[in-house]
């Protein structure tokens, strides 16, 4: 049983009917809730079979499960909601709020599950794979060699430790960013901030040294 | 050597990049806009660089986005 939210003690004067609805269903206990609740499960649970399938071939989850994941995603995504109901503002809609609930609990489940592949190493350092990571054609070597030798001496002599032990991670290793900072006790936005200052300093480097050029404040 | 332009363009950082944190709490928000046909990147330049250069909120959004759209139908 799923307990009501006492936070939520009125509903937004702004919000769509629709979105009212929900909010003034989900804050009071009774049947309608209850029907309520099971209907907004269903639909998590589509959203998250649908995603998981979606993300599946490409991370090697098979069979159940896939089905796992997905009922453990819109079962935790339906906590998360009726935990947070009386954040809801509507400056959305309820149910694209509601439904990115689910999808942020397929992308945190699967990052955990990528650590129950055998033998993904989050520190071996292998740069042959790098040409290959950005598409540099080995009959062309001579032309790319002295860039990406550049590269990997910028790794080792811009970054921080823990900068270089993230940049190697997610591009030598191939580490989805959600399963390093699984493994690092941190958090998609901490590891995306290295990542960033390391992509910084690296370009940096690079174009300090000719082989990039000097537009790094470039917007695309 | 084809692989620079896409060395290049993993290296490039935009200034405006809120970041995931941001990015994630105002996600629905953005999702509505783009699926209104509303100029979402315009109103919010830093939310529409991160989602270019971060791949899991990239890929968080363009899910989303796939809900409601279909939610829509």
């Amino acid at each position: 049983m799923i307990p009501v939210n006492s936070v939520v003690d009125e509903v937004p004067a702004r919000l769509d009917p629709e979105s009212a609805e929900w909010v003034r269903v989900l804050a009071v206990a009774g049947p309608q809730r209850e029907a309520a609740l099971t209907r907004l499960h269903g639909t998590l649970l589509r959203i998250a079979q649908r995603e998981v399938r979606r993300r599946a071939p490409r991370l090697q989850i098979t069979g159940p499960e896939v089905e796992d994941l997905a009922y453990q995603a819109a079962a935790d995504a339906l906590i998360a909601i009726t935990g947070k109901l009386g954040q809801f503002r509507g400056d959305s809609r309820f149910t694209t709020w509601a439904y990115k609930f689910v999808i942020i609990e397929v992308s945190a489940k699967i990052g955990r599950h990528f650590w129950r592949r055998p033998a993904v190493p989050l520190d071996a350092e292998d740069w042959d794979r790098l040409p290959d990571r950005f598409g540099f054609e080995p009959a062309r070597v001579s032309e790319w060699r002295d860039l990406l030798a550049a590269l990997r001496r910028a790794v080792d002599t811009e970054l921080t430790a823990r900068q270089r032990e993230v940049f190697v991670a997610i591009v030598l290793n191939d580490v989805p960013l959600d399963a390093v900072a699984l493994r690092l006790g941190s958090n998609r936005n901490a590891v995306y901030k290295m990542m960033f200052d390391a992509r910084r300093k690296l370009r940096a480097a690079l174009a300090a040294n000719g082989y990039l050029d000097h537009d790094d404040s470039r917007r695309s | 050597m084809n692989g620079r332009p896409a060395l290049d363009r993993f290296l490039q950082t935009d200034p405006r990049d809120v970041g995931c944190a941001e990015a994630m709490d105002a996600l629905a928000v953005y999702v509505d806009l783009v699926a209104a046909g509303a100029p979402a990147e315009q109103r919010y330049p830093g939310i529409a660089a991160h989602l270019r250069a971060c791949g899991p909120c990239g890929e968080d959004f363009e899910a989303l986005l796939a809900v409601v759209r279909d939610a829509g139908d």
